[in-house]
């Protein structure tokens, strides 16, 4: 009995639309977040997650019904970011249908929202999304609005008061590597996962199957995001949990 | 229409030989109501169901059976269902005339006689036990994710061993450990789903947990405790 590293494909979501492109085959329509969502679950993913990048606060409507059309369709948890403000904007999501809320520039401005997530739905389903830049050897720092402000917070000494605040998870994405494909940032992972006790998923930078399995035996990931190896085909979930097992790494195993 | 005004209302005659059975989802602020009711739905197939979210006494009582969803804190969630008037005592009457009740994650654990989380909170008492934090050692809390799940007697109710999928950092101790029909492991070993009489509880989620979720779900609602 074992728990199993978690595969987590995420989709970035505009207008109840799914961007950055999708190319499944046999899907009717790759734009269609509750389609592209259903079929990763079948696939065998451990969880899915939605990004808002839809630029106006006002139209959260479309979002929240995006959600609950993929509640319904996929049997897996299904974690959303993305414009998350206050307890309240959690709360509206997780009566959509989510199952964790990812919460980012929101708890650097004021760190005391995660307080008020966690004690208004629990701290399980309150995620921390950390986007981090290496400013200098050893030292990551936050930044906000898509990786363009920086703050001056440590991101180490971040993820522990986040995790003092009530989150019940992180969600730490390398901005050096988002979207390059070269591998995670390990060095930032370890940083994190050797200070904070609760489950850190690794982001931004998978290019290769292999990278999965180092952001887990380097950096010490309880799970592992990626968007780009699988939207575009590259690889199927099942192709990378194969490859962590050979790794010697626990995945479930749904075929 | 005006021929309608003539007919039997259809209530009195059914069009299948046996009534849907309704499945009362108790709606109390603390759950994930949209995946349960979805998770219901696909359990129950062709047989169709009908679903009432509710925490109405007579919705509660009325029902073929009772699903007790829940997240969050044991605490906020039997302040939850202390605050809709009569539902406790409604499901202390519908089970004990026999109902099959199923509570999921913390509705699983408000089972127990009281639970441990923040301060010490009485349950609703129907499976004895207590609920505490896990022992876990240098591993990370909450317990997060996909976990293999093992039937640990015959029950009708467990599917055959797989994956499930957890969210807690708590777990259910029963006094009686012929209650646990279940076990998962993470740190200690620790009941997955437990069942005494017409009462179960499973501490995975079922709707979030793919096949043997569903298989759970299908389980209880063919279930004739």
């Amino acid at each position: 009995m074992t728990l199993k590293t978690r595969i987590i494909p995420c989709l970035d979501v505009k207008d109840g639309r799914v961007v950055k492109g999708v190319s499944f085959v046999g899907l009717r329509d790759a734009g269609d977040p509750v389609e592209a969502a259903a079929r990763y679950a079948r696939e065998g993913a451990d969880e899915i997650c939605f990004l808002d990048i839809t630029a106006s606060h006002e139209d959260r409507g479309t979002l929240l019904d995006t959600v609950t059309r993929t509640a319904e369709e996929a049997l897996c948890p299904l974690t959303v970011g993305g414009g998350v403000r206050s307890a309240e904007d959690m709360l509206a999501l997780l009566r959509a249908g989510a199952d964790k809320v990812a919460i980012n520039s929101a708890a650097v401005k004021r760190p005391e929202v995660l307080t008020e997530a966690a004690l208004a739905a629990g701290s399980q389903c309150v995620v921390c999304a950390i986007d981090a830049k290496m400013v200098a050897e050893g030292r990551w720092e936050i930044f906000t609005h898509g990786g363009r402000k920086p703050t001056g917070i440590d991101a180490v000494e971040f993820a522990q008061l986040a995790e003092e605040r009530g989150a019940g998870e992180i969600l730490l994405t390398s901005m050096d590597q988002d979207g390059v494909q070269n591998g995670y940032d390990n060095e930032l992972l370890r940083a994190v996962t050797n200070v904070v006790g609760i489950p850190v998923i690794a982001s931004g930078g998978a290019g290769t199957l292999d990278h999965l399995s180092d952001a887990v035996t380097e950096g010490g990931a309880s799970a592992v995001l990626a968007a780009s190896i699988f939207h575009f085909g590259t690889y199927s979930v099942r192709e990378a949990k194969e490859a962590m097992m050979e790794r010697g790494i626990p995945v479930r195993k749904t075929w | 229409m005006r021929r309608a005004l003539f007919c039997c209302p259809p209530a009195l005659f059914p069009p299948f030989p046996h009534a849907m059975q309704t499945v009362c989802l108790i709606d109390y602020g603390a759950g994930n109501l949209h995946s349960a009711r979805r998770g219901l739905e696909r359990a129950a197939g062709v047989s169709g169901l009908r679903i009432v979210a509710s925490a109405e006494p007579e919705a509660i009582r009325s029902a073929d059976r009772l699903v007790l969803p829940g997240v969050g804190a044991f605490r906020s969630c039997m302040e939850g269902l202390r605050a809709r008037p009569g539902a406790k005592e409604a499901i202390g009457e519908a089970v004990a005339r026999g109902t099959p009740f199923l509570g999921i994650c913390v509705g699983m654990q408000l089972l127990a006689d009281r639970g441990l989380e923040h301060e010490e909170t009485q349950g609703l008492g129907l499976i004895p036990g207590m609920v505490r934090e896990l022992k876990v050692g240098s591993l990370r809390l909450p317990h997060m994710g996909w976990n293999d799940v093992a039937s640990s007697r015959p029950s009708p109710l467990v599917p055959k061993n797989n994956d499930a999928y957890f969210v807690h950092s708590f777990c259910f101790d029963t006094e009686d450990e012929s209650d646990v029909i279940a076990t998962c492991a993470y740190g200690e070993q620790f009941a997955a789903a437990v069942q005494r009489e017409n009462v179960a509880g499973a501490q995975f989620h079922p709707e979030k947990s793919g096949p043997y979720g569903m298989a759970f779900l299908a389980n209880f609602l063919g279930w004739r405790p």
